[in-house]
């Protein structure tokens, strides 16, 4: 008989109480027992980056940790990105304008690892944007308008943009 | 793809988690970062009735400096290796060898010690442990606490000398003081962060008159363990490496290599990658080195 774990995780800044079965992972809590299904489900296995979150602020992938081992902690994840609920970001702003995206389907993961990445190093080079998206795969854009986007965000030109 | 039911603990301490893994026997795993393990458990090659969360212990995550030595709890996590400022510049193979460890979201949560007890045999830190002559330290309750050298703790793929119901506890990495000392790490993979196809590591010392006075290589992912080649390096002692050298010695190297074949290498591909790769690192080594 497999025992339940009480968890507390704070989520986009809200405490959520819930028991847990413990194979739950990360990202099937956020998106089933939330309903935060921003965060997309990729490969289940750590290969493709979609599932992404922040956790305590850095990046990991939510579907290589179970929830009852982020009891305690603080997620972000890409609907706690904008600053105000129905707005954008600014490196989601930059994702529309560059074209940053086609299907989708990797575009949360790929935010959570630049949002990041811009967090640590605010002038990021395209050799750093590179690597931080290097965990995250993409098949529709061919990487280099998601690159644009982040050198785009982070270049002050975006500030203008209205 | 996902996990087969288990019952979870964390455990509170040390002594604690060694008496769940006494308790559950060969039902339990331990798990800290976990980023070797989920993936098992999602794809259902591993099912452990129990997980033991070690991932809080504060015990694992002390770090020790000594002139010669660092010890290193098992359960630092490899981007504080990679990060930090302080002690971490004692060790810049091991910083090198991090920056292949598969990606910046896996080395947020993955451990050293965790690699190290997976043993992959492609992964990097623990080609870099062999070859740089680490000592891995483990205790159980039927055993104890005991420590072995790399050379003997890493047996096969996936298969090191840790007993069902030991922990790693902590790595003992060895430190150059003195010396002009370069280090270098490369490898060969589908995309960046992926299984190598082949690695190499090298760290090198050179005295005043600019010859080898210290030298240890070894190269990953062409057998079923990491390999070092102490005999080889012994042979350059003494001597100003050239291109020359450095490539003889590196094809040596790789004609001992076993390489398997898969889907992405052949094993004389496999082999050739290793001859080039050990080469670069040789060179590359003493270029730093002589800086």
């Amino acid at each position: 008989m497999i025992r339940k774990q009480a968890i507390q995780i704070r989520v986009n800044g809200t405490d959520y109480q819930r028991d847990v079965e413990p194979r739950t992972t990360l990202v099937d809590f956020l998106r089933d027992e939330l309903a935060l299904t921003g965060t997309h489900v990729g490969c289940e296995h750590g290969v493709c980056g979609a599932c992404s979150v922040l956790l305590d602020s850095e990046p990991v992938r939510s579907c290589c940790m179970f929830a009852v081992q982020a009891d305690g902690m603080n997620v972000t994840t890409v609907e706690g990105l904008a600053p105000v609920r129905g707005t954008m970001s600014s490196m989601q702003d930059a994702f529309c304008e560059k074209h940053a995206l086609q299907c989708g389907y990797c575009t949360p993961g790929m935010l959570i690892a630049c949002t990041a990445l811009v967090a640590r190093t605010p002038r990021p080079s395209e050799a750093q944007v590179r690597e931080a998206i290097g965990g995250n795969l993409c098949r529709c854009t061919g990487y280099q308008q998601i690159v644009d986007a982040v050198l785009y965000a982070t270049s002050g030109e975006s500030a203008a943009h209205g | 793809m996902k996990a087969a039911a288990f019952d979870y603990v964390r455990a509170e301490s040390l002594t604690q988690a060694l008496d769940f893994l006494t308790r559950f026997g060969g039902e339990a795993k331990l798990i800290a970062g976990g980023q070797s393990l989920v993936p098992m458990m999602a794809m259902r090659l591993a099912r452990p009735a129990w997980l033991v969360d070690i991932d809080r212990l504060p015990a694992l995550k002390d770090v020790t400096v000594e002139s010669r030595r660092i010890r290193m709890g098992a359960g630092v996590r490899q981007k504080d290796v990679e990060h930090g400022a302080g002690w971490q510049a004692a060790l810049p193979l091991v910083r090198k060898a991090l920056r292949w460890v598969g990606h910046q979201q896996t080395r947020n949560r993955g451990t050293v010690g965790g690699s190290l007890a997976y043993a992959d045999p492609s992964a990097e830190l623990p080609l870099a442990c062999l070859v740089l002559g680490g000592v891995l330290h483990m205790e159980s309750q039927s055993r104890g606490a005991r420590s072995v050298a790399a050379n003997d703790f890493f047996l096969g793929p996936m298969v090191t000398a840790i007993a069902e119901d030991e922990c790693l506890t902590a790595i003992d990495w060895p430190v150059w003081r003195s010396g002009r000392i370069g280090t270098s790490f490369e490898e060969t993979a589908i995309r960046h962060g992926d299984f190598a196809m082949a690695s190499a590591a090298c760290q090198l010392q050179l005295d005043g008159q600019g010859a080898v006075s210290a030298l240890a290589m070894g190269l990953g992912g062409v057998s079923g363990t990491p390999l070092s080649f102490p005999e080889l390096a012994a042979q350059l002692i003494g001597q100003r490496l050239t291109p020359d050298m450095a490539k003889d010695v590196a094809h040596v190297a790789a004609a001992q290599c076993e390489p398997g074949n898969d889907m992405h290498a052949q094993a004389p591909y496999r082999r050739h990658l290793a001859a080039v790769l050990l080469e670069r690192v040789l060179l590359n080594s003493a270029a730093e080195a002589a800086l």
